[in-house]
């Protein structure tokens, strides 16, 4: 049985809680977005660029079976580390499954900022768009 | 080096200075795109709404006579500022933008015909390209676009050829806010007129940092917004030439802006009222006129000493850094460096600088004509006033070789 969408999150929660500082937590989530896997150079189109990021980010979705996949990707280190624990959380899950999902690992993990409007870097937007896809998907069914 | 200035007590004239931001104290080198205010402005601001507040120009009674009193006396110390000849040559806006906007709605829509130019920079930010375009729609005028060279200055070989008498206006900025070049505007207004096209000079980035006399220049139009003066948001100036205000028609039709309102028609206020329909932002002019004389009182040469030597240290520091690269590199230059860093996106560095209580600028600068010219898609910007300090820049190159590392 594949892990809970929330079960991911505690897990993540957890991995952030060894860190002290601030700098340490940005250290890993930089480590993160650095061993993203590379998406498809064909899939970064300007279709799957989410607009109004300070660097261009890309997202993708497809479904397999009964659960949807994200890939994405981004110029910056730090949107590919949130972007890699957005992907972690919410892929391989349902349709149904990720547009009820919330989200509060991204709080608890000391990353709300990121979800500022004024931060443009796409967070938000990206949370969007992946639910976007998942209710696609369900209307699909 | 020592300080020019006496940097202890300037500092203390601006509160928000003074406050811990994630932890560090705060270093703020974000001041091309706001300045923070003096408390002389704070207080002039809360003085205004508590004893004074009330509308302009109209009204008999004591409150109506200090607040236009004391918004007409800004209006007089903006005059002194700029050496305008009037006071009714200065027009309150909203911000630089506002009068670019004005002067394209007016000016050139009177002015422009197909087939006439209008010539901008490459340095311009969008709001002195945007209303230019939306003009040029309208009336059939052509943009043409003076280039810039590699380290950032304005190619006025170019320029000599691209002026023809089919250029109505040359529209151009003392200062590039991306990268912090001072345009050679006298040459530029020289030549222009030489071929009678009149002249725009946007100078939200120099009228904080360069001493200004738009009579000595020669200037047709200058525009600026108080807030990069250490004044409070939501105010700017339009200063212009009175033969060429005069012919404008009105911008907007309002309250202000009459003389006598029938259904029949309407006859049109003087200037500088022509151009102000409307409550304006009474408490803010006042306010800014508090701004006007901090300046004015701290010597304005003196503070500008102060950011050339933090322009000059900072330069320095940044080149000894490995992959750093400054882009901009003019010969003259206000206190702003753009750079870049090999292989690190300039989002990554402002979010870990800002966890370091260090507040720049990342990404195109609402100059995206210019960021192509160099094949960017962003820089970082730091950009100083004279508050700043030799130290807070050691600080912040301490902070960006840690979040180099961190990155790296």
């Amino acid at each position: 049985m594949a892990q809970s969408i929330n079960e991911i999150q505690d897990e993540l929660i957890a991995e952030f809680d060894l860190f002290e500082d601030w700098a340490d937590k940005y250290e890993y989530l930089i480590d993160l977005g650095k061993k993203l896997p590379a998406m498809s150079e064909t899939l970064k189109t300007e279709e799957n660029v989410i607009k109004g990021c300070q660097s261009r980010v890309w997202l993708h979705a497809e479904r397999e079976g009964e659960v949807v996949n994200f890939h994405a990707d981004s110029e910056a280190v730090i949107v590919k580390g949130l972007i890699s624990m957005l992907i972690r959380v919410l892929s391989a899950h349902s349709a149904a499954e990720i547009l009820a999902a919330d989200l509060y690992f991204i709080d608890r993990i000391g990353m709300s900022q990121h979800l500022a409007q004024t931060r443009s870097n796409g967070l938000l937007a990206m949370v969007k768009q992946m639910k976007n896809y998942a209710l696609a998907f369900s209307a699909q069914q | 080096m020592g300080s020019l200035v006496d940097i202890k007590n300037i500092r203390a004239d601006f509160p928000v200075l003074d406050q811990q931001v994630n932890g560090s104290p705060l270093i703020y080198f974000d001041n091309a795109a706001t300045t923070q205010k003096p408390k002389s402005v704070m207080d002039a601001l809360a003085h205004y709404y508590q004893f004074d507040n009330a509308n302009i120009h109209r009204g008999l009674h004591t409150l109506a006579e200090r607040a236009t009193t004391a918004y007409e006396l800004t209006r007089a110390k903006v005059r002194d500022f700029i050496h305008a000849p009037s006071s009714d040559q200065i027009i309150f806006t909203s911000g630089t933008t506002a009068g670019i906007n004005l002067v394209a709605q007016t000016f050139g829509r009177s002015t422009f015909k197909a087939g006439d130019k209008i010539l901008i920079s490459n340095l311009e930010h969008h709001s002195n390209i945007v209303p230019w375009q939306m003009i040029a729609q309208e009336t059939g005028a052509i943009i043409e676009v003076i280039p810039v060279d590699d380290i950032g200055v304005l190619d006025l070989v170019a320029f000599e050829k691209q002026l023809d008498d089919k250029v109505k206006l040359v529209a151009v900025n003392h200062v590039s806010n991306a990268i912090g070049t001072i345009n050679p505007i006298a040459t530029i207004i020289s030549l222009a007129h030489a071929k009678g096209a009149k002249v725009l000079i946007d100078g939200a980035q120099s009228v904080a940092h360069i001493e200004i006399d738009v009579q000595a220049l020669d200037m047709d139009f200058f525009v600026f917004s108080a807030h990069k003066l250490f004044g409070p948001t939501g105010v700017g100036i339009l200063y212009g030439k009175r033969e060429l205000l005069d012919q404008m028609p009105p911008y907007q039709g309002g309250g202000e802006m009459i003389k006598e309102v029938s259904f029949s028609g309407t006859t049109y206020n003087e200037l500088p009222y022509k151009f102000e329909a409307g409550t304006p932002n009474i408490a803010d002019v006042i306010a800014f006129g508090s701004a006007i004389d901090y300046v004015k009182s701290h010597g304005a040469e003196e503070l500008m000493k102060q950011e050339q030597a933090l322009l000059a240290y900072a330069s320095d520091k940044l080149t000894a850094i490995p992959g750093l690269r400054i882009v901009g590199t003019a010969p003259e230059k206000i206190a702003v460096i753009s750079f870049v860093v090999e292989g690190i996106h300039p989002q990554d560095l402002g979010v870990l600088l800002d966890k370091f209580g260090v507040a720049i600028r990342t990404g195109h600068h609402c100059a995206q004509p210019l960021m192509q010219r160099y094949g960017l898609v962003g820089t970082c910007r730091v950009s100083f006033a004279f508050y700043n300090t030799l130290e807070e820049i050691d600080r912040f190159i301490v902070a960006l070789e840690r979040s180099l590392r961190m990155l790296g």
